[in-house]
């Protein structure tokens, strides 16, 4: 048995072994890539949490294109990952929600040049699977006895709702004002409110338990979404790359699969 | 005086050293609060009807959990430390299992049990038309499920430790168990009780991650100090220093005060 492990370890270090000699040519036949890790290196993304689903796909196909690349994501909210980001956080790239919160950074001098919109993203109506209470238009969700979760103001989706609501001109109580997007998609599929207002993308996402019902009023509050390269990226070139790998066919290709709109 | 005896010199460095090095390490990010404490705009932000109202909830709500917590803690302790009946071992595991679940976890149970369409949850709104995410009494709930293990440790920990012997006594002098525990054991525990509700109302005025899952976030209903905290941090440092600094201020304040009357043997 033991004897069995030993040969197999062998051959495995074998194979990685050459691997890396490989790997180390190609570093070496491409001078734009740093040679130290063979390839563009560690790149850290903080990303808004309505990026999750489509991001996570990005990093996989960049990877697959850049060997020797890793993507790490930090996803959370957009103004989390700002104050993360101006309080120090090591991060090469931060894609936000929402231009306010891109502002707090690049006021704060925290971003390398100007920030690109790659996407924009447009809020729905979103009812558990089969509409039980029959709603059609943002107006219904102010039916007395209806339990609506809104995003608490402070972030960009419940910011987005309000503007929404104003633009309509409907009062609207919601039973709660969630901390972010995930937690009010969250209550309509556990059952716990009848409706909720989030991004059209988090409905595309969850169609399994959810319908999404688009609403004329969101034309009045799109989110863009920016990204940028971070002043303090320990790893330039590798965030360069990521950043123009999500704005390439590819990146908005993904994008746009998971329901957002190109700028 | 015993003071002079046990003085600084017989104090082993093996022991003051790592006992600095905690005290340090708990107090320095309290420090870090006070020194980024905006003082000049204090007043101010004080004065938002925001911050009254959230501190009033939490002090209101973590008063009833423990009082709830103390209602059915103190009995679930005194059987567990006082009777012997088979998986008496698994249910204490069971009951302490809500200081090793994440509270968001907790949050989301509570959910499938007392939400809408849980398991009690469905029949309370059936018969009686009650539901209790998105409300004051769901806030008072999430905070007695995390802080009672406190509560039922501390008391079981303070049965275990109490002389039988007074007990007994009473048993043999024809008392029946019901006035054996309320005029022998209660008394005899009662630091153990104030210690724990202490623990257990600092832990369910804490609270975040289970009350903003069960109960949702709305300012006057559900919106307790530490989910106000964590929103104003979203968009302003500043102003989640000063909640926090008052939520802070509060609950030293009262633990103090309560430590001074009730703890000190």
């Amino acid at each position: 048995m033991r004897k069995g492990t030993a040969l197999k370890l062998n051959r495995f270090l074998a194979t990685a072994v050459a691997a890396g000699t490989l790997l180390a040519g190609c570093a070496t036949s491409t001078p734009a890539t740093p040679p130290r890790s063979g390839g563009l290196g560690e790149v850290t993304v903080f990303a808004a949490a309505s990026l999750t689903d489509a991001f996570k796909q990005i990093g996989k196909d960049f990877e697959a294109a850049n060997p020797g690349s890793e993507v790490t994501f930090n996803f959370a909210g957009s103004s989390a990952l700002a104050t993360q980001i101006n309080q120090g956080a090591p991060a090469d790239v931060f894609a936000s929600a929402a231009l306010a919160n891109m502002k707090t950074v690049t006021d704060a001098g925290n971003a390398d040049g100007s920030a690109v919109t790659f996407v924009k993203n447009q809020l729905v109506i979103v009812v558990p699977k089969g509409n039980p209470k029959g709603i059609k238009a943002l107006a219904d969700l102010t039916k007395p006895g209806l339990k609506v979760a809104l995003c608490a103001e402070q972030v960009p989706c419940g910011a987005a709702a309000k503007k929404a609501l104003a633009a309509a001109n409907f009062s609207l109580t919601p039973v709660t004002l969630e901390q972010d997007v995930k937690q009010a998609l969250a209550k309509v599929k556990l059952g716990e409110v009848d409706a909720a207002l989030v991004y059209r993308t988090d409905a595309k996402g969850s169609a399994a338990d959810v319908e999404g019902l688009e609403f004329p009023e969101s034309s009045q509050a799109i989110n863009e979404y920016p990204i940028v390269v971070l002043k303090a990226s320990p790893n330039k070139t590798g965030a360069q790359a990521f950043l123009a790998y999500v704005l390439s066919e590819q990146g908005i290709k993904v994008l746009t699969g998971a329901g957002f709109q190109k700028p | 005086m015993a003071a002079d005896r046990h003085g600084r010199a017989r104090i082993p460095l093996a022991l003051l050293i790592p006992a600095i090095a905690g005290m340090a390490f708990l107090v320095l990010p309290l420090a870090g609060l006070l020194i980024r404490t905006p003082w000049a705009t204090l007043p101010r932000r004080l004065a938002e009807p925001g911050v009254l109202a959230a501190l009033g909830l939490s002090l209101q709500t973590a008063t009833i959990a423990t009082l709830l917590c103390m209602l059915f803690g103190v009995p679930l302790a005194w059987l567990l430390a006082r009777t012997n009946f088979p998986g008496r071992r698994l249910v204490r595991a069971l009951v302490t299992v809500p200081l090793v679940l994440p509270p968001v976890v907790g949050g989301v149970a509570l959910l499938l049990v007392f939400g809408r369409r849980g398991l009690i949850g469905s029949w309370l709104d059936d018969t009686f038309g009650i539901t209790l995410p998105f409300t004051t009494a769901g806030v008072v709930l999430a905070e007695a499920f995390v802080a009672m293990p406190f509560l039922v440790i501390a008391v079981e920990g303070a049965l275990r430790g109490a002389d039988s012997r007074y007990e007994e006594a009473a048993a043999t002098l024809g008392a029946t168990r019901w006035s054996t525990f309320t005029r022998v054991t209660l008394p005899l525990v009662a630091p153990g009780i104030g210690a724990g509700a202490v623990l257990c109302w600092a832990r369910a005025l804490g609270e975040f991650g289970a009350t903003i899952t069960f109960a949702g976030n709305f300012p006057g209903r559900t919106q307790t100090m530490p989910l106000a905290v964590y929103l104003a941090l979203e968009t302003d440092l500043q102003a989640a220093i000063v909640l926090s600094l008052v939520l802070l201020t509060v609950s030293v304040a009262i633990l103090a005060a309560l430590r001074d009357k009730w703890i000190t043997p």
